[in-house]
């Protein structure tokens, strides 16, 4: 019993072992950053630093740049992927399941073979570092659909026939019934696309200009380390910022992570 | 069924149909503007030459142009590197993560934090892990002197330990989701299964080996597809550490950062487009390959 937990513990150690001695390091004064053996505890915490990092490392525009990029895609994919899904589970139309397949070959087709096109039709729209450019290519969602509609189709027909007796159309079904029962899949997904939108790199990368207008947490850290090269301590603490509404995120959406991640992995 | 009743169905039926597509437009015009026809166009572009001055109209090539960079000792190479990478993190991010998954597959006091620890780095994102994992390779500030290693040039300019160096960042950053799969695959696995093979007469090895691996075939294919894509998207991280002017580059360009130079840096989206197409077609023929291959040796169910 006791090995286990030891076993347990150490993994746990390795896991967090980076993340810890990043936290670490971020407290540290800068002098003390270039000491062997390297601190493995912050003797005197300088807070200070995240408050360089905050203010100086104009992260707390890059937060809010994130935060907006985000909800605008998470919103998006989840609207398309209601509206998709629900269509596919409750409407009959001829070619329905080809364009099921349709949807589910976007998941084939990776972001590198996309990128340089879209690159093209971004700026040619004059969406180039704008919100816009920064979303529009991801707000619908292959997977989103494939996973909605698995829950719509748990729906069980007496509910969907029982509705319609009394009289319910097909919003008010979507709406007071459909999306409310499959709660958990939808939250699943809400949870995946932000986790994605989120930590979006290279398309930001492309998109972006060299101003503060769009630019995300991502490249806004790309930029810390060009910036502070010797204020490592200052790079770490927004390093810390950056991931911390994530790890919250994981805290408190832990099922729903979970949920999504292995749509796929479980017959 | 009175004829009204009949009459009346047909437009409803139209009226279902139309609704049907309605709904579907808002994904597939996403879809259709930024999805199939870049896709469509990046073939396109694989047949033309840029020129080497912007303003200039590239010409038509053909596939000469296909056939030049394929043969070219750049993208070779990378396609070496690719692979190395692909190696190197699959088979070390499944295992450990398994090896995880079956530590904390307990009913044990306090094994819901565990569980979070364990699936923490699933929520990094490439900035984050580049530069942690960036301080920590640091040759001044780093620890990595502190453990003995201090290799010269230091191991994120070295041309041979900057791409192990990357692999074990991103093994690290594949850790949460390989054990959030692999766990998931246990827990399908049901207990009265495992608690016959012990009744007769399986030690916990050999229960594990003969019993629960084949179980969860589903799960690792799963898991080794899902680790191949994730190893041949990686590109954020040697962005940040590495950088395309460092003295490694050419040691970690692997493909789909031989894509972003090409197209952002040189400046050449004919070639950068027949480059995407190569690590394209390479993702898909894997993950068929995995699919005929390995599901012919995945037992489902019992």
């Amino acid at each position: 019993m006791a090995v286990r937990y030891l076993l347990l513990t150490v993994g746990a150690l390795i896991v967090l072992l980076p993340l810890y001695l990043t936290v670490v390091n971020s407290l540290l004064p800068e002098p003390a950053l270039a000491h062997q053996p390297p601190y493995l505890y912050p003797p005197h915490p300088q807070w200070v630093d995240y408050s360089t990092a905050w203010a100086g490392g104009s992260l707390s525009i890059y937060l809010r740049n994130s935060a907006v990029q985000t909800a605008i895609i998470v919103v998006g994919q989840l609207v398309t992927s209601i509206l998709a899904a629900y269509s596919f589970a409750f409407l009959r139309f001829p070619f329905r399941r080809t364009l099921f397949v349709v949807f589910l070959s976007t998941l084939m087709i990776p972001f590198e073979v996309t990128l340089i096109t879209n690159l093209d039709t971004i700026t040619s729209l004059g969406w180039y570092n704008s919100f816009a450019g920064l979303t529009v290519p991801f707000l619908a969602s292959g997977f989103g659909t494939f996973l909605l509609r698995q829950a719509f189709l748990q729906i069980p027909r007496d509910l969907r026939e029982a509705a319609a007796l009394d009289g319910y159309g097909h919003w008010r079904f979507m709406t007071r019934v459909a999306v409310p029962l499959a709660r958990p899949s939808v939250a699943a997904l809400a949870v995946f696309s932000f986790l994605g939108a989120w930590n979006q790199y290279l398309w930001p990368l492309v998109v972006t200009g060299n101003n503060n207008a769009v630019r995300t947490v991502q490249i806004g850290l790309k930029l810390l380390v060009g910036n502070n090269v010797s204020s490592v301590d200052v790079t770490l603490a927004g390093t810390v910022i950056a991931v911390a509404p994530l790890l919250l995120l994981l805290v408190v959406f832990q099922k729903q992570l979970v949920r999504s991640l292995t749509a796929g992995a479980v017959k | 069924m009175s004829p009204e009743g009949i009459v009346s169905r047909r437009p409803r039926r139209v009226q279902e149909a139309l609704l049907g597509y309605l709904l579907l437009v808002p994904a597939l015009l996403v879809f259709g503007v930024f999805v199939f026809y870049p896709f469509l166009r990046n073939f396109k572009l694989a047949l033309y030459q840029t020129p080497p001055f912007p303003g200039l109209p590239s010409h038509y090539v053909g596939l000469h142009q296909v056939g030049e960079v394929l043969t070219s000792s750049n993208f070779l190479q990378s396609l070496l590197t690719t692979i190395l990478f692909v190696v190197m993190v699959v088979p070390a991010g499944l295992l450990l993560g398994l090896f995880l998954a079956v530590a904390a597959h307990r009913h044990l006091r306090g094994i819901a934090v565990y569980r979070i620890i364990f699936s923490s780095t699933v929520v990094s994102s490439v900035a984050v892990a580049a530069l942690v994992f960036g301080t920590l390779m640091n040759p001044v500030v780093g620890f990595l002197p502190w453990l003995g290693i201090n290799p010269h040039p230091p191991i994120l300019e070295n041309t041979t330990w900057a791409l192990p160096a990357v692999a074990v960042m991103a093994t690290w950053q594949f850790l949460g989701l390989s054990f959030i799969i692999m766990s998931a695959g246990l827990s399908s696995i049901p207990e009265e299964v495992l608690e016959a093979a012990k009744v007769d007469g399986a030690t916990s090895w050999s229960a594990f080996w003969r019993v629960t691996v084949p179980l969860l075939s589903p799960t690792l294919f799963f898991g080794v597809v899902v680790a191949t894509i994730y190893a041949f998207q990686t590109f954020g991280q040697i962005d940040i550490l590495i950088g395309s002017q460092n003295a490694a580059y050419e040691h970690v360009n692997v493909l789909i950062y031989n894509v972003y130079t090409t197209l952002q840096i040189n400046g050449n989206p004919g070639r950068a487009a027949v480059l995407s197409i190569a690590l394209f077609l390479l993702t898909l023929t894997l993950t068929l390959l995995q699919l005929r291959f390995l599901e012919r040796r995945v037992s489902y169910g019992i």
